[in-house]
């Protein structure tokens, strides 16, 4: 791949920028789930690995989270991009060196940043914790060149008009630039007090809101159509959705915060407009149930289909979840506990990993033209994804209501940490199962690329899943 | 051009993302940064400093480029007895916090009495300077500000700290750094909540209570107690001691990690640490083959578990 560096555009084959993010991106997600299930040790054990900062849960656990959020979803993300976006416009991506490029300075990028913050060099904001110096380096090296990728592929695309993928692709792009940009400027202008509190949430809450989650539901409104056969139920459901996310969830980032002393018209009114963001919740859920008539055998039958709606599915309890945890009457009960951390998992490793996880798996097969290597392996990797997620959201949730209990009840803190010891050791093996699946897709897809069955011209991978 | 179709769409769009910008960030900020600062803000941000997190004065977070926070019973320049005072000390070079440098931010009143009677923008980095906060009354109200005593009672640093002796001196601005640095954030938070939590953590901070202050270090996960008056629930640093080398030494069933590593080398009298002999002789304590565990070692004054107990126990 990295001879393709200085090759003439014209010299690399389509698809290989593809190719690089899924591979980096599979790369990340398995080291990020490890981290995360050492992380879940050391919750369980505090005495596992001791005695050197290195290995200390404050220094690591924002490692994990920076590592799934912009190493394994982003780059499944711009994986996904890479190649939908072309195709959905039938015509070339704008510049496959763009893209390599892109993707070198991404993986390098990434490793700088989650070294200094495994050294605890950090800014102290959740989730905008990198140092200015690596913000800066995400904005003009990461997401600009993105950006510019989708835009110009989308300008020169050669149909009439821009399928929904695609308006959310490029909506996407600019939207998670501008949050970027404004969310880290705290950090440059010296914001203090509440309001640079409040800017970290905002960045957190928009990361997730105009980014992870759109860009997931849009790579859906591909795979379902595009391995079905049938065609996306409605169109104009479709523009609910995007309208709605683009007005809704955008604006609600203080119910993060809703235990602080904000302004009080701001916690209610983000409140409210957090309960709308079920509106394209729902337009989107039920827009690709009803896209999947006639083809519920798929579900069973084909990996993507299953992961994406599996992943589809998800987004019900998700969106239930967070619709009603940010009112005030149930927040003051779960803020700050596990059930938080529970839905965190839901959203990033039930509903948006599913998604990204079905990008990759057909993008890789249809770029390279091989035939998946192995169908077992790749349920296997399914179900361990979903048994483990499945562990990890149901004891954390358990944990968290015991917490929320302790804290209203003021039982002394230390037997709620006694309560919860038994679901912090299940939440450990629920993520080490995770990790273990990601170890088995990591081994499958590199097969795959080596050895899978040439799909020969005119057929599609998964027509030829259950033949030798 | 390719988008002619869209052209509504993309106007609504800037529309719509606008808008939404506008009543999510501008509208609150301009609120927040009305609201004056409260004592708590004011002693806050003068012990910690400029900013927390990476900055050019300490861009490893070794909790350089702090000042110090000293309590004081004698004038240093005079000598007499005074009513205890805490003083925050800048040594030449180091940062101002961020009211002394945009006095704007500590709001109405206290602003102005900043600056006409605390004297504060005749505060020189170069120099260093020393503050405290000083009650005054403006337009008939009674309120904290902050005063320049370099300027106003010729307090120089280098004499304060000299006078005030390492045992009142603490590190609250490393200390913080530390917090920050060491994630103790990611499980207790500094903020206790609005709801029943705070007869047990104390009184939840109000809307003033920041200002000047970064990183806040709310803390959004709460696997622990809530650290906002903890100096006030328990204030013995033999308990701090032993709870931060191992916190099951005196809470068996506690998952806190060790710190440990934050003493350093050495210990108060200058000899290695030996913490394979330590962790040996825990390991058998904890196995109940010994009855007593080893004894914690005494910390060196500049190490960085001495910043920590500083900022722990300043958080009264
Ligand atoms: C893995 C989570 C975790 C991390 C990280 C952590 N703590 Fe704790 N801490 C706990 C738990 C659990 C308790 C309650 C049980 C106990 O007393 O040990 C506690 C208790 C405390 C107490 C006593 C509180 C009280 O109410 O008496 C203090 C003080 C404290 N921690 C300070 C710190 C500092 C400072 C750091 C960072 C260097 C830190 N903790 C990091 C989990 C953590
Ligand atoms: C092996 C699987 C995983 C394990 C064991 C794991 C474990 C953890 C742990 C222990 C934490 C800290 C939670 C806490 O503070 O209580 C955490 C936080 C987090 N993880 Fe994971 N994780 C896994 C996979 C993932 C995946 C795949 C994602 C997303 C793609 C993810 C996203 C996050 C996020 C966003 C947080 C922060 C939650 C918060 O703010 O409270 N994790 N994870």
């Amino acid at each position: 791949m990295l001879k393709y560096l200085f090759a003439k555009n014209e010299d690399i084959p389509q698809g290989s920028a593809a190719i690089f993010f899924a591979f980096s991106s599979i790369v990340w997600f398995v080291v990020g789930t490890g981290l995360g299930s050492f992380n879940a040790a050391k919750l369980a054990f505090p005495d596992f690995v001791t005695g050197s900062e290195l290995f200390s849960f404050g220094h690591m656990r924002q490692v994990h989270v920076l590592a799934v959020i912009f190493g394994w979803i982003s780059m499944a993300f711009a994986m996904a991009m890479m190649y939908i976006t072309p195709a959905l416009g039938n015509t070339k991506l704008w510049s496959e060196k763009l893209g390599i490029w892109n993707c070198f300075l991404w993986n390098i990028g990434l490793s700088l940043g989650l070294t200094l913050l495994w050294a605890g060099i950090t800014s102290g904001r959740e989730y905008s914790d990198f140092p200015w110096v690596i913000d800066l380096y995400i904005a003009a090296f990461i997401a600009l060149p993105l950006a510019i990728n989708v835009w110009m592929t989308i300008l020169k695309r050669r149909t009439q008009g821009i399928y929904t993928t695609n308006w959310f692709f490029g909506a996407g792009v600019f939207m998670v630039t501008i949050v970027f940009i404004v969310g880290n400027s705290p950090e440059w202008f010296n914001l203090t007090g509440l309001s640079e509190a409040y800017m970290t949430w905002w960045f957190a809450h928009n990361v997730l809101g105009l980014w992870i989650t759109p860009i997931a539901a849009a790579i859906a409104y591909y795979t379902v159509p595009k391995v079905t056969g049938n065609p996306l139920y409605s169109h104009r459901i479709g523009h609910l959705h995007f309208w709605s996310v683009v007005v809704f969830y955008s604006t609600p980032a203080a119910h993060h915060l809703m235990s602080a002393p904000l302004p009080e018209w701001l916690k209610s009114f983000a409140s409210v407009e957090g309960v709308l963001i079920l509106v394209p919740a729902i337009a989107f859920v039920s827009n690709l149930i009803l896209t999947m008539q006639g083809k519920w055998h798929m579900f069973v039958e084909n990996v993507e289909i299953k992961f994406t709606i599996t992943g589809v599915l998800m987004a019900i309890p998700l969106n239930m979840q967070g619709g009603f945890q940010q009112t005030r009457a149930i927040n003051w009960y779960v803020h700050g506990t596990g059930w938080i951390v529970a839905h965190a998992h839901l959203a990033l490793l039930g509903f948006s990993t599913f998604l990204e996880g079905a990008a990759v798996y057909y993008g890789i097969q249809t770029i390279l033209r091989r035939k998946l290597y192995s169908l077992a392996l790749a349920n296997f990797h399914f179900w361990f994804l979903l048994i483990g997620f499945s562990i990890y959201w149901i004891s954390m949730t358990i944990a968290g209501l015991i917490q929320g209990a302790g804290k209203i009840y003021e039982v002394p803190y230390i037997d709620v940490v006694i309560a919860e010891h038994p679901y912090m050791i299940a939440r450990w093996v629920g993520g080490t199962l995770v990790f273990t699946g990601n170890l088995v897709w990591l081994y499958n897809m590199y097969m795959t690329a080596r050895v899978g069955t040439e799909i020969p011209v005119g057929r599609l991978p998964h027509e030829m899943a259950y033949e030798r | 051009m390719a988008f002619r179709e869209y052209k509504i769409g993309a106007r609504l769009f800037g529309v719509a993302l606008g808008g939404s910008m506008i009543i999510t960030l501008y509208l609150p900020t301009i609120d927040m940064t009305s609201v004056a600062a409260t004592e708590t803000s004011l002693r806050k941000q003068l012990s910690y400093g400029r900013i927390g997190g990476f900055s050019y004065e300490d861009p490893f977070l070794l909790g350089e480029g702090k000042p110090k926070t000293v309590v004081l019973t004698e004038d240093p320049v005079t000598g007499q007895q005074i009513e205890t005072v805490e003083a925050y000390v800048y040594e030449p070079g180091i940062p101002f916090a961020g009211g002394i440098n945009h006095p704007r931010v500590l709001g109405d009143g206290i602003t102005d009495l900043s600056l006409e009677k605390g004297r504060i923008s005749e505060a020189d980095i170069s120099a260093g300077a020393v503050f405290v906060v000083s009650r005054g009354s403006y337009q008939g109200e009674t309120v904290n500000y902050i005063e320049n005593v370099t300027a106003t009672r010729g307090w120089k640093p280098e004499k304060v700290l000299s006078v005030a002796g390492d045992a009142n001196t603490s590190y609250v601005g490393s200390g913080k750094i530390m917090f920050v640095k060491e994630g103790c954030w990611w499980c207790h938070t500094l903020l206790p909540e609005q709801t029943q939590d705070w007869q047990y953590f104390g009184v939840p901070p109000r809307l003033g209570d920041f200002n000047g202050e970064s990183p806040t270090a709310f803390g959004s996960d709460r696997k622990a107690p809530d650290l906002l008056h903890v100096g006030s629930r328990n204030s013995s640093k033999e308990w701090m001691m032993m709870h931060f080398f191992n916190p099951r030494l005196v809470q068996p069933h506690s998952i806190m990690p060790r710190y440990d590593y934050m003493w350093g080398e050495k210990d108060a009298s200058g000899n290695t640490i030996d913490f394979d002999a330590w962790g040996a002789a825990y390991n058998e304590y904890a196995k109940g083959e010994s009855l007593y565990p080893p004894e914690v070692p005494e910390y060196a004054p500049n190490s960085q578990i001495r910043y920590l107990m500083d900022f722990i126990l300043s958080l009264k």
